[in-house]
């Protein structure tokens, strides 16, 4: 099992990439209530899958050995853009950040069940289901933002 | 039982009646109390109020009508002498009040119309000053920025922010102007403030809009449970039907939940049921230990369950953590008062529960609402006498502003998230599916003012309501209003604060000086007829937009008008006929058939002639994914459900189980402000006072802003009851007088009524406006503001010269023997006489359960 380790880590960086990702967007866009509050929220949830984890990272271990596969890991969103385009821009990069998140607890759900490794199967299963909701508010808050955004904003 | 048909006329209720008494309303808010005898039905007591000097043979005539002063809906007679309006009368054969009217009704519905500072011409900015003009100059200049901002931007340029104060044809036409006409999904009502959550809540748990319950649910229930809701303080009249059953034999227990000692808690104390004073912002632990409770001990109609509803394992899941004493220590209450209320709601075989703005305008505010729908869920407890829900509205005509889609949702509770919906609209309306806004959710109320703050929208019409004193953080509000980002267009009654910040003002003709129909919060809906001409050039609201729809020249496919209508009944009978086939069915309903002794709750149609009392007296939602008015929302994030998800869930006419776990307020105290703030109603103003501010009974009762500390934490702050306080937040402050109250230990209450106009041109009335200091916060599903949860400090300045200028009749009165100085605290009254009479023979009522064929009460439900 080689690279479930690294597929483990891989969450345990996505997860801290968005919870990261969300306040930075949440301060840089702070005059937006709902988002500032929300974004917030849901950084709290990506804190709570890596608490979830940390007793299956302690137990696979580092695997100094193993290679790790090319651009494994995506970088935080630190820099927030301006006004409602930039609002828009920035829920999308969230959402790929989320995306890559979502598919990686989906990949160690497969190899869990493959291990019978009942502790990941459900960390990585609740951790899935709340990386949907955070996907469903991205895309719920994009839709909102877009009509204004794309035609009126200047 | 007495079984007499309703003959009409007041000559004969005249002779039905026992003598008229005389009372003072400011001092005794409810009147003469008419106790009665579980499953009976309330008795009639006719309220009266006439212009001192007057009795009733001076009166020319009277006018049909109903009260505009509370949610309530008292159905009202609106007296007139030499074109005036000079008082009003309740109506005996009304379904709502039983002829009742309430402090606010009798003295506050008729003076402000013939105020010398109404509005009589419209106004339009020039130089920086508004200056009067001619209608054809005002609307001309509307109209040219209008076009323009079209021209350049489009419609999503466009803003309209109106009221739950209009008439329903008055929304209707509204919304199909932005809907048909502009195209914008940029509408909302202050409706927003008050009764979002109300609506949200039914979605979420039910699939569509639509109060179950009725108020004749008071006549036959075991226990009353209010949540949030000052009843006493807001619905007086309905209060005055609950005293008549806990003061009358078998009485209901009452359960109250409220930071605040309340007449409601001291009724609950009475009754042998509970008071739960919760901090403020943790109203969803609270709930979701009660719905513990009931799975904990089993009380729950398993079969009913089975059958009517989904969700019930995943909130199970939910609430387990909440066990009383875990609840207890979120809350700051006993454990063992928790345990006391569940029992009462488990142990009961009917119970009622009405829902208000402690939280509806507090933290989780949706997800707190749906509990309350959970607890009569799982014990089968509603649709049928007794066993409902009431939640409640804040506003007189709020329920038609969401009815309608003036709160920007789709008329007749589509779902704009169904394609079929807005095609029947589209069809209705004669124009392009696409010109109908339903490709977001439509725009909020406070996110309306954050595009008009930044000119993304250019063009706002405020109509009815004065958001510079009702919304929140008002320095921010009133910076984008006095912006020149945003052309503003204000329509009302006076020269409000907001209206002082306009571009343009138009007139406006108030009640009684126009006609139309509003429905209250049980679904009742009233006929409203003209009884005077409005003053100088002041026009209806009906009016005033068709005047633009014309000047704009919106048309529909065919290059007709998209608004045909000219008169309020055309409108009427256009809005009945898209309610077809909907949960809000006014297809029976028309202006000959209101004009009868009562108001009458929807639906009305073929099926239902007279109207309904309940809703889902067969436990059949409307939650079917084609039928649903929303699919739904996570009660945490506010994100849409899909209609391939709702559909998953195969609901098809179950109610909905959901809840979610409680998270600690936005703001919570700290070292710098460690105080909450809290805001609310006195019983003798409403809103922004601009009506009873005007009324002398009503003003002196409550003629100047304050805050209610408790003795706790006034005692280390050296304030004593009278004394000048800052009370600051991060976001503003005011200066108003302090009552050492009733309010909970850590907590400081304010009144929201109060902005700078003040009838007597007080000194120093600039810094009393309680929204100074509340968040630019909403609840994620409702996007309800939230009023109730701010962190504060409280500085003394100085003393006053006597107590604070709080009622003491009501929650605000002094604490009891906590301070010398509540002793000396004159008692409030001085209300002009009113007349009051007790009908000896109580009118036929066409739905009440009381009367109506067998007055049997279903046995409970349960099966545990």
């Amino acid at each position: 099992m080689p690279h479930l380790s690294t597929y483990v880590a891989l969450a345990d960086h996505s997860e801290q990439t968005l919870a990261e990702s969300l306040r930075a967007v949440a301060e840089g866009h702070a005059r937006q209530a709902d988002v500032f509050h929300t974004c917030h929220t849901l950084a709290g949830w990506s804190d709570q899958h890596r608490q979830d984890l940390a007793p299956v990272v302690e137990r696979y271990g580092e695997q100094e050995d193993v290679d790790e596969p090319e651009r494994l890991r995506a970088d935080a969103l630190t820099n927030t853009r301006e006004g409602e385009i930039g609002l828009l821009r920035d829920l999308q990069d969230l959402h790929l950040l989320a995306t890559l998140v979502h598919s990686t607890w989906t990949v160690i759900a497969q190899g869990a069940q493959g291990l019978r490794d009942h502790q990941l199967l459900d960390v990585a299963t609740s951790s899935r289901q709340e990386t949907t909701r955070q996907l469903t508010w991205l895309t719920t808050r994009m839709k909102q933002a877009a009509p204004q955004a794309l035609i009126v904003a200047s | 039982m007495r079984k007499r048909m309703f003959i009409g006329g007041w000559g004969y209720w005249d002779r039905m009646s026992t003598n008229s008494t005389t009372s003072d309303r400011v001092a005794k808010v409810f009147g003469e109390e008419t106790p009665h005898p579980r499953g009976t039905v309330w008795p009639a007591r006719v309220d009266q109020y006439l212009d001192e000097g007057l009795d009733e043979q001076d009166v020319d005539r009277w006018v049909q009508s109903a009260c505009l002063l509370c949610s309530n809906g008292c159905g009202a007679d609106i007296a007139v002498k030499d074109g005036r309006m000079v008082g009003i009368r309740g109506r005996a054969g009304d379904t709502v009040s039983h002829g009742r009217l309430g402090p606010k009704g009798l003295y506050g519905s008729t003076p402000w119309a013939a105020s010398p500072d109404r509005l009589t011409r419209p106004l339009i900015r020039e130089d920086g000053r508004l200056v009067e003009t001619d209608w054809d100059t005002a609307m001309g200049r509307i109209v040219e920025v209008s076009k323009r901002l079209l021209a350049e931007k489009g419609p999503l340029s466009h803003g309209f922010y109106t009221s739950g104060q209009l008439f329903l044809e008055e929304y209707y036409t509204l919304a199909v102007i932005g809907k048909a006409g502009l195209g914008t999904p940029h509408m909302d009502g202050n409706t927003r403030l008050c009764t979002a959550t109300s609506a949200a809540a039914f979605k979420e748990s039910f699939g569509a809009d639509g109060q179950p319950g009725s108020y004749t649910d008071i006549e036959h229930c075991d226990a009353i449970f209010l949540y949030g809701h000052n009843m006493p303080e807001t619905q007086t009249v309905l209060w005055t039907r609950i005293l008549d059953r806990t003061r009358g034999e078998d009485p209901p227990r009452i359960v109250c939940v409220d930071p605040r000692r309340t007449a409601v808690a001291e009724e609950a104390t009475r009754t042998g049921g509970v008071h739960l004073a919760p901090r403020v912002g943790t109203n969803l632990a609270l709930m979701n230990g009660l719905v513990r409770e009931l799975f904990i001990h089993g009380w729950i109609a398993n079969d009913w369950v089975a059958e009517h509803t989904v969700g019930i394992e995943g909130l199970r899941d939910i609430v387990d953590p909440y066990t009383p004493e875990h609840v207890a220590d979120i809350c700051g209450i006993d454990a063992d008062d928790l345990r006391s209320a569940a029992r009462i709601f488990g142990e009961s075989d009917n119970v009622l529960s009405t829902v208000l703005q402690g939280f509806y305008q507090s933290h989780q505010a949706t997800a707190s609402s749906v509990a309350v729908h959970n607890l009569h869920l799982l014990r089968g407890m509603i649709g049928r006498p007794g066993a409902g829900v009431l939640q409640m509205n804040g506003q007189p005509t709020a329920q038609n502003n969401r009815e309608c889609g003036a709160d920007g949702d789709l008329p007749g509770f589509r779902n704009w998230d169904n394609l079929d919906h807005v095609r029947q609209l589209a069809d209705a309306w004669n124009v392009d599916v696409m010109t109908i806004p339903h490709w977001a959710p439509p725009t909020h109320a406070m996110q309306i003012m954050s595009y008009a703050e930044t000119g993304s929208i250019g063009f706002l019409w405020i109509s009815a309501t004065n958001p510079a004193v009702s919304m929140p953080e008002s320095a921010r509000i009133r910076k984008i209003l006095a912006g020149d980002q945003c052309f503003t267009v204000v329509q009302d009654l006076f020269l409000t604060e907001t209206a002082e910040l306009a571009d343009v003002v138009l007139p406006a003709a108030g009640w009684g000086e126009k006609t139309g129909c509003f429905t209250n919060v049980n679904r009742v809906v009233h006929l409203s007829e003209q009884a005077v001409e409005p003053p100088g050039e002041a026009r209806s609201d009906l009016d005033i937009f068709l005047m633009y729809a014309d000047a704009m020249g919106f048309t529909d496919r065919d290059g007709a008008p998209v608004v045909p209508w000219r008169t309020p009944e055309e409108a009427f009978d256009a809005w009945a006929a898209v309610t077809a086939g909907r949960p809000v069915d006014y297809t029976g309903l028309s202006y000959a058939k209101l004009r009868g002794p009562s108001g009458i709750p929807w639906p009305v149609n073929a099926e239902h002639p007279d109207g309904t009392d309940r809703l889902y007296t067969d436990g059949v939602f409307p939650t079917g994914t084609d039928y649903c008015e929303t699919y739904g929302h996570d009660l945490i994030t506010g994100g849409t459900v899909s209609e391939q998800e709702h559909r998953a869930m195969a609901s098809a006419g179950r109610a909905f189980l959901k809840g979610a776990p409680y998270t600690p307020a936005h703001e919570t105290p700290s070292d710098e402000y460690p105080l909450l703030f809290t805001t609310g109603r006195t019983v003798y103003q409403f809103h922004t006072r601009t009506k009873t501010g005007r009324a002398r009974s009503l003003d002196q009762a409550a003629p100047d802003a304050w805050v209610e500390l408790s003795p706790a934490d006034a005692g280390p702050l050296g304030i004593d009851e009278g004394d000048w306080v800052r009370v600051e937040s991060p976001r503003g402050a005011i200066q108003v007088r302090a009552r050492i109250g009733r309010v909970m230990q850590g907590a400081v209450f304010a009144p929201f009524h109060y902005g700078h106009w003040d009838p007597d041109d007080l000194a120093d009335a600039d810094h009393r406006t309680a929204n100074e200091l509340t968040m630019t916060v909403w609840d994620p599903v409702s996007k309800q503001p939230t009023f109730k949860t701010a962190a504060c400090r409280v500085t003394r300045l100085r003393a006053g010269d006597g107590p604070a200028p709080a009622p003491t009749n009501t929650a605000s009165a002094p604490a009891s023997g906590a301070n010398d100085a509540a002793a000396a605290v004159p008692v409030t009254g001085g209300g002009s006489a009113t007349s009051s009479r007790v009908l000896t023979e109580t009118p036929r009522y066409a739905l009440d359960p009381s009367q109506v064929g067998s007055s049997h009460v279903e046995s409970s439900r349960e099966d545990h």
